[in-house]
């Protein structure tokens, strides 16, 4: 694994996980993540969003499980063994998110981010917060606090 | 919380204040009830006291004022210079209803209206001093607590003592008392006692030996001296009697005024204890006045003092070198507390994972036993042994934590007691409520969220059920109405039952005011029963006018809906004439239930044992298909209509064939009967619920889930909510 160290004498240096989802490559803020699990089977939740895969058991408590990929309006698979859960905690809710693999720990410089251009999606539906151009890729930084909607479920 | 230490110990203060409004109803409900006793004057006058010093420290003075009045009249009783009367009791309900009232208000930062405490200070007064109130005197100042003629000012932090004089006489004070061995054994210290009256004055303190037998019988652990404490004259009684408070019950203690000049004559030698002839004073030891110690002062002038003089002293944990005054009053509050009750305040969050944790140890306790059970090894006795173990323990700590958050029903009965006072008040009717089983222990959230529908019908009853005072006569009735609260473990579930001795349902009326809401048709034949039962129907309201106490919009459809929400059941009797019962079943808990595990499609789900009313294996014969969507089955007689849980769900995309599926008929609250149609039934057994809302959110259909032995998730069923689904499906599709 390569360091991807910035300069962290930049005020606004944050420590992200880095994850892929097909050739694309994302990444969450440190302090969200609770931890990250293989892949278990979920339990299906009735009229749930299309990108809700079910509920999960973590230790009692239990978990709305998202495919990201699905959320992000990515061409998805169905999950196997082979995917990692990322359980964040966004505020009071927990869930997790079904990703490809987990890469990296990256500390990135937030004052080079970049809002995605505003195509015909809107900033929110694209759950982006921005992106932050690497050497040889785009990463993209994830807003947590829009990936699961509240009013998606009551309104599913 | 704020790390603000004065909030931190508002948090406390009402906590404390709950408590000992609990008590203070308890005590009132005990003398109201004829049980009076002297302790339970003195718990009652503890509780008012310790509620107005709480309050004089945060300032809150309309708090204060009622307490300082109540405590007042209270203290007559106690003194037994007032006796009680149902009027007078009755006065002191209404002032523990309105500390509730402030103290609540002062709890959320609420202000209060100050007139309806002045209207009870004034009547309060009435009893304190019958004279001075009919007089119309400046004393009549409404919310001031230095008003009363022995009132003391209670200021922030600290008691102010010096009070107003009483009766006019400014002579000394001699304290009389004389330590039992409980004080000691309590913890509590004499000496401490006596420095604080140094404290606030005393002038001086001697020791009296006159109990002390012979040197040869002197018992180690009991105490023979008997203290006496001459105090200022500017003390109000009060304040000295506060001093001894959590130490009453263990000691004699005599307060009286010293005649002018008499306190030059006992001089205390130079060891602080007067020796007296042995056995001199035995006659009547519990009754020590100061013209009693003068006799025996007498004596040991002429008398020769017997050479134990000085030992005993030694001997007594009290005369134990008499430390330096660091204790005062704040400090001895633990005491009292602990004395009470051995029980201990926790954080109900702690409780909570306490119990996720135990739930998550019955799970792997199953697991581990699936485990075992499919390695298919030869049997090893040891290992199964422990297994069975295991299982047994796990199910013992289950009930045990269970029961942590199990707690007696009696503040909520008290509460509806309240209601019945105030609701019968305000509407003219004279009503008592009769409570039982108030010891029936049941879940805290039950007991939390039964208050509002429980509030709703003891309102229902007293203002609906209950006919008017000159009605009930008519009848040959006794004009005070009776509600009977009762509250009994059956079966596993807790039954709470509410009976009014009324009219009973007016079931003509209530038939023509469905009728007129359009609830039924004109011509429906019902039976009276379900005449009955369309009280619980939405928007419906029998009471001529909507009354400011039970008609608030909200009918006994949502108390109904809201006792499902629990997992309970509500139905009615009622016989014209002779009254109504309302019977309210709940669970024990909210955190387990028995189940039944059924399959859908390839999902393991759970219904509630409790909706299931029987399970029927169908044959093609009993199958009728009324719409493409809709099918309907033949039980004894009745159509049914199928419910397709996996279709309504969305597992499924169209109807499972009921032919190879298996039905399991539920019946709802209101007789209607439906059938389940689902893929196979695999198990019954307790599950543990876990909420789907705090990550998640509603889901339509499923009232919670539950985690398996293998620990996958599965749903619980919420059968009310998918045949509403299937309802809103079925529209849906033909629009």
């Amino acid at each position: 694994m390569s360091e991807n160290v910035t300069d962290i004498s930049t005020a606004n240096s944050v420590k992200c996980i880095s994850f892929d989802l097909g050739e694309h490559e994302f990444c969450v803020d440190i302090m969200v993540v609770k931890e990250i699990r293989g892949w278990t089977r979920p339990t299906p939740l009735p009229h749930s969003p299309p990108f809700v895969c079910g509920a999960i058991n973590l230790r009692g408590t239990v978990l709305p499980i998202i495919d990201f990929a699905m959320r992000m309006q990515l061409p998805s698979t169905t999950p196997d063994s082979s995917y990692v859960t990322i359980i964040l905690e966004v505020g009071s809710q927990v869930f997790g998110i079904v990703v490809d693999a987990v890469s990296d720990i990256v500390t990135l410089d937030f004052n080079a981010l970049q809002r995605p251009p505003e195509l015909e999606a809107s900033v929110e539906d694209s759950c982006l917060l921005g992106i932050i151009p690497r050497e040889d890729s785009m990463m993209r930084v994830i807003n947590t606090d829009v990936l699961f909607p509240r009013q998606a479920v009551a309104a599913a | 919380m704020s790390s603000d230490p004065l909030d931190e110990i508002r948090v406390v203060f009402f906590q404390e204040c709950s408590d000992l409004l609990e008590e203070l109803e308890d005590g009132l409900y005990a003398m109201r009830d004829g049980e009076e006793t002297d302790d339970t004057v003195n718990a009652v006058f503890r509780a008012v006291h310790s509620i107005k010093g709480g309050a004089g420290a945060f300032g809150l003075d309309l708090l204060v004022s009622v307490s300082h009045q109540f405590e007042t009249v209270l203290d007559k009783v106690r003194s037994g210079t007032l006796g009680t009367s149902p009027d007078l009791i009755e006065l002191f309900m209404r002032c523990a209803d309105k500390l509730n009232d402030l103290v609540s208000a002062a709890k959320n930062g609420d202000e209060s209206d100050p007139s309806v405490c002045t209207e009870l200070v004034e009547a309060l007064k009435k009893y304190d001093d019958p004279v001075a109130a009919e007089a119309p005197v400046a004393q009549a100042t409404p919310a001031a607590p230095t008003s009363g003629d022995d009132g003391f000012q209670v200021a922030p932090l600290d008691f102010d003592f010096g009070g107003d004089d009483d009766g006019g006489s400014n002579a000394p004070w001699i304290v009389t008392f004389k330590p039992h061995a409980e004080l000691y054994k309590r913890g509590n210290d004499c000496c401490n006692l006596v420095s604080i009256l140094l404290d606030m004055g005393a002038t001086s303190a001697r020791l009296e030996m006159s109990d002390a037998p012979i040197w040869a019988e002197l018992a180690t652990d009991t105490p023979y001296v008997i203290w006496h404490v001459e105090m200022s004259g500017e003390t109000s009684e009060d304040a000295i009697r506060e001093v001894f408070e959590f130490v009453e019950d263990d000691c004699d203690l005599t307060l009286s005024r010293e005649a002018a000049g008499k306190s030059d004559a006992p001089q205390p030698d130079e060891l602080g204890f007067v020796p007296t002839q042995l056995n001199l004073a035995d006659a009547d030891e519990d009754d020590f006045t100061p013209q009693k110690l003068d006799l025996s002062l007498d004596e040991v002038d002429t008398g020769t003092p017997e050479p134990v003089e000085a030992a005993p002293v030694a001997k007594t944990p009290a005369a134990s070198a008499a430390p330096p005054a660091k204790s005062s009053t704040p400090e001895k509050k633990p005491d009292a507390k602990s004395e009470g009750s051995s029980t201990i305040r926790v954080d109900l969050n702690r409780v909570d994972r306490l119990i996720n944790l135990i739930g998550e140890l019955v799970i792997n306790q199953s697991m581990l036993s699936q485990g075992f059970e499919s390695m298919n090894t030869p049997v090893n006795q040891q290992l199964s042994d422990g297994l069975g173990h295991l299982r047994q323990l796990t199910r013992d700590i289950q009930d045990s934590v269970m029961a942590i958050r199990a707690q007696p029903i009696k503040p909520l009965f008290r509460r509806m007691s309240r209601i019945v006072r105030e609701t019968g008040e305000a509407i003219g009717k004279n009503v008592q409520l009769v409570t039982e089983g108030e010891g029936t222990e049941i879940d805290k959230t039950i007991i939390e969220r039964l208050a509002d529908p429980l509030t709703h019908m003891i309102r229902n009853a007293v203002d609906h059920g209950l006919e008017m005072p000159d009605k009930r006569v008519e009848s040959g009735k006794t004009e005070t109405g009776t509600v009977r609260l009762t509250a009994v473990h059956r079966s596993g579930r807790v039954v709470i039952e509410i009976a009014d001795d009324g009219a009973g349902i007016n079931r003509k009326k209530v038939r023509e005011v469905a009728v007129e809401k359009g609830l039924v048709a004109a011509d429906a034949s019902l039976s009276d029963s379900e005449i009955d039962n369309l009280l619980f129907m939405p928007g419906f309201s029998t009471a001529k006018e909507v009354s400011n106490l039970s008609g608030r919009g909200v009918g006994m459809d949502v108390v109904k809906r809201s006792i499902q929400s629990l997992g309970g059941r509500v139905s009615l009797e009622s016989e014209p004439g002779k009254g109504s019962v309302f019977t309210i079943s709940l669970p024990l808990t909210l955190a387990v239930m028995d189940g039944m595990i059924v399959r859908i499609d390839d999902q393991l789900m759970v219904v509630p044992l409790s909706e299931i009313v029987e399970t029927i294996k169908p044959s093609a014969t009993a199958i009728h298909q009324l719409t493409p969507t809709q099918g309907v089955i033949l039980v004894r007689g009745e159509y049914v209509p199928i419910i397709d849980v996996g279709y309504d769900l969305g597992f499924r995309d169209r109807n499972l064939d009921a032919k190879n599926g298996v039905i399991l008929l539920s019946e709802t609250e209101a007789g209607d009967r439906s059938a389940l149609l689902l893929d196979g039934i695999l198990d019954q057994r307790q599950v543990v619920i876990k909420g789907l809302e705090e990550n998640y959110g509603e889901v339509p259909g499923v009232a919670a889930v539950t985690i398996l032995g293998d620990g996958n998730i599965a749903l619980i069923l919420d059968v009310d909510g998918l045949l509403n689904l299937s309802e809103t499906a079925d529209y849906s599709n033909a629009a």
